[in-house]
């Protein structure tokens, strides 16, 4: 096999893509080579962690510019003589990936949650048919691009790598960027809470949502909701969300309040540690996917769960 | 002005069920992804701000069945559609969607924005409108929270995980539509009924003189995760923080 490629625009994803190309290059004997674009703190960053690192700059490969740091990527993949190249599963990665897929008539597999190389073949894990399903795949042409997932391997360790410079080049798109702001701060981090308590649409009244709030703080917990929640009711921030298009969240206990439990939902909560399902509907979904389930109606379990858990009456 | 906007007819996710770990798509209706439904919506409002001046034309492409799952989109505002029909594909890998969908624009002629979703309701792989747009040799723009056009530029809100960013780009320009970002309007009955009548054009598989070079993905399986869970059946409130206390998530 020829090179592998790793390549993100954010430092920390970076450092994950160069454990999980050591991986591959150990089982197929590949050399791994990473590239920063317009970025010298990230090459050094990536050589001190053992990297055979290359700097490409150019005036016209911005960020903002998916087809010319795809671009930037292909004359890469070219003059390295890498055929994988090894993305982040961040916005800008997975936009890049069908680019940079596209231009070197490769396959491509994004969001990939899992990678493991078997008989020589690197074979993927990913969420299909809307999280219902877990398949596994693996590129069959020849060159092939793989944006993984966060926090799928460890950011690699401190090394001894060294820097070059890649002269490439590279024409721009005709993208201009105009303004780049900061989003406000996230009041709410829901995928690195240890307990969550979440809401679905089973809770019938907005003003219990203040009893659900008691009960998350009494264990520590942050609330969290089904999409409808946020996106229908609006009674909670979207993010907040768990699922397929919400947050992927591993709390060592979850406890589900009315949660119905669709696949869509169930993809950004199924593994968590501990599940707790209360449901008025003895049949609902979610009560063949938890450890403790509690058949009743939230009106009444409300109150009193919090009365238990907290030593006080709900005002 | 034209705005394109590429929808995938995509098995109705709510329905499929699940046996034996395998899923059931048999009797499951087809219809488009929700995303793309945004992406039409998206689309709708482009030209209403634009003064209401061009077309919007859905492009799909997908098995015989795609010719009745399109009226969604022409019921709920599109003008007309174009699709391309290949009746051995019943599951498209994104590459080969690509090429397909890249015919049918180029079918069409002028494409002043090509909207797509951020990613298709099933496989959600985010690949296409990337793929399309290097096809088309034009600029792209992903996770689109907003589109203005002001005569020949456009003007676009990109959100990522932590920034947002405006960007400006000539048309054309590929724009994938982020999930959620509006209310895809219903349409009324006579609209719905209307739809049947709008122009469909019809590109069989074997009329396109292309290329579509095979697969590039193999699966190897596509199963339902496992579920391991206890099933333990809790009947009051103090048997719960009794089940808490003794895995230590809560002490008297």
């Amino acid at each position: 096999m020829a090179g592998i490629l790793i390549y993100s625009d954010q430092d920390p994803l970076s450092f994950e893509l160069l454990t999980a190309a050591r991986y591959i290059a150990e089982n197929t004997g590949a050399a791994v080579k990473a590239v920063s674009i317009n970025n010298h703190a990230q090459a050094e960053a990536l050589a001190g962690r053992g990297a055979e690192s290359y700097r490409i700059d150019g005036k016209e490969i911005i960020l903002e510019d998916t087809a010319a740091v795809a671009r930037a990527l292909k004359g890469a993949v070219e003059t390295l003589d890498t055929d994988v190249v090894l993305l982040s599963a961040n916005r800008r990665g997975k936009e890049l990936a069908g680019r940079l897929a596209q231009m070197l008539d490769a396959g491509c597999l994004s969001d990939v949650n899992a990678l493991a190389v078997r008989s020589g073949r690197i074979e993927c894990t990913r969420n299909a048919l809307g999280g219902a399903t877990v398949a596994v795949q693996t590129v069959t042409s020849k060159r092939k691009v793989i944006a993984l997932s966060a926090k799928v391997f460890a950011a690699a360790p401190d090394g001894v790598g060294h820097i070059s410079d890649l002269t490439l080049d590279v024409k721009g798109s005709g993208i201009k960027l105009m303004e780049s702001r900061a989003k406000a701060e996230e009041a709410a981090h829901i995928e690195t809470a240890a307990v969550l308590v979440v809401v679905g649409q089973g809770l019938e009244n907005r003003k219990d949502l203040a009893i659900v709030k008691r009960i998350a703080d009494s264990l520590k917990g942050e609330v969290a909701c089904s999409k409808p929640v946020a996106t229908d009711k609006k009674w909670l921030a979207e993010d907040r969300i768990i699922g397929l298009s919400g947050k992927i969240c591993k709390p060592d206990l979850a406890i589900l309040l009315g949660v119905s439990g669709q696949v869509q939902f169930m993809v950004g909560i199924r593994d968590a540690k501990t599940i707790v399902a209360i449901n008025r509907d003895e049949n609902a979904c979610i009560m063949q996917n938890a450890d403790y389930i509690m058949t009743a109606d939230l009106q009444d379990v409300l109150p009193e769960l919090s009365r238990a858990l907290t030593g006080t009456v709900p005002s | 002005m034209n705005i394109v906007v590429a929808m995938k007819q995509i098995p109705d996710l709510q329905q499929i069920r699940i046996r034996n770990r395998c899923p059931v798509l048999d009797d499951v209706p087809l219809t488009l992804g929700k995303i793309d439904k945004n992406a039409l919506e998206a689309g709708l409002k482009i030209r209403e701000n634009a003064g209401n001046k061009g077309r919007v034309i859905v492009v799909s492409a997908g098995n015989r069945d795609i010719e009745e799952t399109v009226k969604e989109a022409l019921a709920a505002g599109a003008d007309e559609a174009c699709i391309v029909v290949d009746e051995a594909a019943s599951d498209l890998e994104s590459s080969i969607s690509a090429i397909l969908l890249a015919a049918a624009i180029k079918r069409i002629g002028v494409a002043d924005i090509i909207l797509f979703g951020e990613g298709s309701g099933d496989n959600y792989s985010g690949q296409v409108g990337a793929r399309v747009a290097e096809i088309l040799d034009l600029p792209q723009v992903g996770y689109a929270g907003n589109v203005e056009t002001t005569g020949r530029t456009a003007r676009i809100t990109r959100v990522l995980e932590d920034r947002e960013e405006i960007v400006e780009v000539e048309l054309p320009v590929v724009v994938c539509i982020l999930a959620d970002i509006n209310e895809p309007r219903i349409p009324s009955v006579s609209q719905i009924l209307k739809a049947g009548k709008k122009h469909k054009e019809i590109i069989e598989i074997d009329d396109l003189t292309m290329e579509t070079s095979g697969r590039r993905i193999e699966t190897i399986s596509n199963l339902a995760p496992e579920t391991a869970r206890k099933r333990e059946p809790v009947n009051t409130c103090g048997a719960l923080c009794a089940v808490l206390e003794k895995e230590g998530f809560w002490a008297r």
